[in-house]
């Protein structure tokens, strides 16, 4: 193989001027987490919400949480996305509008934000669901004997009951979630994928941009698998068999 | 809203079929080849031989941290230069997106189904495992005779599931400009100003095959389901 490896790249000045390489994937990287952290923020309340549905008594808000999971498990997420930042705007004349005047940025934000908030909500809301069942029914009914409504049951017993039980999965829907991200670049969104893959269009440096790129994945993904082992360990349900051993 | 014309659709419907045939077909050559070597690293990581299970392990953990995004891009500029290599060529030989698409997706693949073939292994008794030794099994033969086969079973509706997540995944090959079912539609919708009729109808059509492909899941699921 003769490929030029050239690790200075990152220090030179990239065309877009006065900035140098490194501190566009830096740059990136902000996108990255941002979009993520903001989306996990919409994930975790909407799943939340419709996996506790899921469970509810009667039979149309589990038919409605039930549509919504399906829905956003079954279209690819390019596709989700396209229809969020394409689509959506066409379909509602006003909002477009509004981007045709605002910072193209914004517009991608926002779509990438949602598009990637809603998709994982959906994975949420399943391990949420899963969480409440593998509750003993006693749980419930015991709730229901100390005289508390449904409303108080769930908020009470059986939703922190299940939350505490299901922070592995959700350790796992974190990290998939960072990943995701990166599928915002196919709507413009400048985050790091997208800077790594600009740096090697501008300079043929691409496997030292990847190498970087591939690096900051596998330090996030550890860290948060640091972060939530801890967490684990102090929402361990006593008497629950566990992961995150001391 | 700008009037829907679904007839722009229609029109582009033999062209958007060869996309959608790309599409399958790289999902079925990749679940094969990505099971084919997936159940090899499962193999390895719970090997004795400790080199071997590290490095399947370390395969899995890279593989599993990256975006998948980020791993199309690094095949799609690793691969002609790894042919170069291997062959001697003056340049890097044209392998083009499709090709590349499809090593990619099996390599990627193969992370993933590592770990459902590795739990499903890990789900049969040890018991079964002594009991081959007691018949003078090796353990090749326990493992292709009598391993395998009843773990592969616990394992279908996993594996069939993630195929189905394959399958949808396989729409990024949109980033290095690949003709699957999406890229077939995004070249029409962009030459045609279709955007909004192409991108619904791309969704509808993916909706209605993956429920329909996960409720059949579903029911097999049910059947296979071992009684213990």
């Amino acid at each position: 193989m003769n490929y030029h490896w050239n690790w200075g790249v990152f220090l030179q000045e990239a065309p877009e001027g006065g900035v140098r390489y490194w501190e566009l994937l830096a740059e990136g990287l902000g996108w990255t987490l941002a979009v993520s952290a903001l989306a996990w923020a919409i994930a975790l309340g909407a799943g939340l919400v419709v996996g506790t549905l899921r469970t509810a008594p009667g039979r149309v808000l589990p038919m409605i949480a039930a549509a919504w999971v399906e829905l956003f498990r079954n279209i690819p997420l390019l596709v989700q996305m396209f229809l969020w930042f394409f689509v959506l705007p066409e379909l509602l004349p006003p909002l477009k509008r509004l981007l045709a005047d605002a910072d193209p940025t914004h517009g991608q934000f926002a779509a990438a934000v949602l598009c990637l908030g809603l998709f994982t909500s959906a994975r949420i809301a399943e391990q949420v669901r899963a969480g409440i069942r593998s509750l003993p029914r006693g749980q419930r009914e015991a709730a229901a004997a100390l005289g508390m409504s449904t409303g108080q049951a769930y908020r009470h017993v059986l939703l922190p009951m299940a939350l505490r039980i299901i922070v592995p999965p959700l350790t796992s829907e974190a990290m998939n979630l960072i990943k995701n991200s990166s599928v915002a670049l196919t709507i413009g969104l400048a985050e790091l994928t997208f800077r790594a893959r600009e740096l090697g269009e501008y300079t043929f440096n691409f496997f030292e941009a990847f190498t970087v790129a591939t690096l900051v994945y596998v330090v996030i993904a550890m860290s948060a698998n640091r972060a939530m082992a801890w967490i684990e360990r102090r929402v361990a349900v006593p008497g629950y068999i566990t992961g995150g051993r001391r | 809203m700008s009037d829907l014309d679904f007839g722009a659709v229609a029109a582009a419907l033999p062209y958007l079929w060869q996309g959608f045939l790309y599409t399958l077909e790289l999902t079925l050559l990749a679940a094969a080849g990505g099971l084919a070597f997936g159940t090899l690293l499962a193999l390895a990581r719970l090997s004795a031989v400790r080199p071997l299970a590290l490095a399947a392990a370390g395969y899995v953990n890279l593989m599993r941290s990256v975006p998948l995004v980020l791993v199309i891009f690094w095949f799609f500029f690793l691969v002609p230069l790894i042919l170069q290599g291997v062959t001697g060529a003056e340049r890097p030989p044209a392998v083009g997106a499709e090709r590349t698409a499809l090593v990619t997706f099996i390599l990627f693949e193969a992370a993933y189904f590592c770990e459902i073939v590795r739990a499903g292994i890990q789900s049969i008794p040890r018991g079964q495992l002594q009991s081959a030794s007691a018949l003078g099994l090796s353990h090749g033969q326990a493992m292709r005779l009598v391993v395998l086969p009843q773990a592969f079973r616990n394992m279908l509706p996993v594996l069939l599931t993630q195929t189905i997540v394959l399958f949808q995944d396989t729409s990024l090959v949109y980033v290095i400009s690949a003709t699957d079912f999406v890229g077939a539609a995004a070249k029409v919708a962009q030459r045609d100003s279709r955007l909004v009729e192409m991108y619904l109808f791309v969704a509808a059509v993916y909706l209605a095959l993956c429920l329909l492909a996960s409720q059949l899941v579903r029911r097999l699921q049910r059947r296979v389901a071992v009684v213990r």
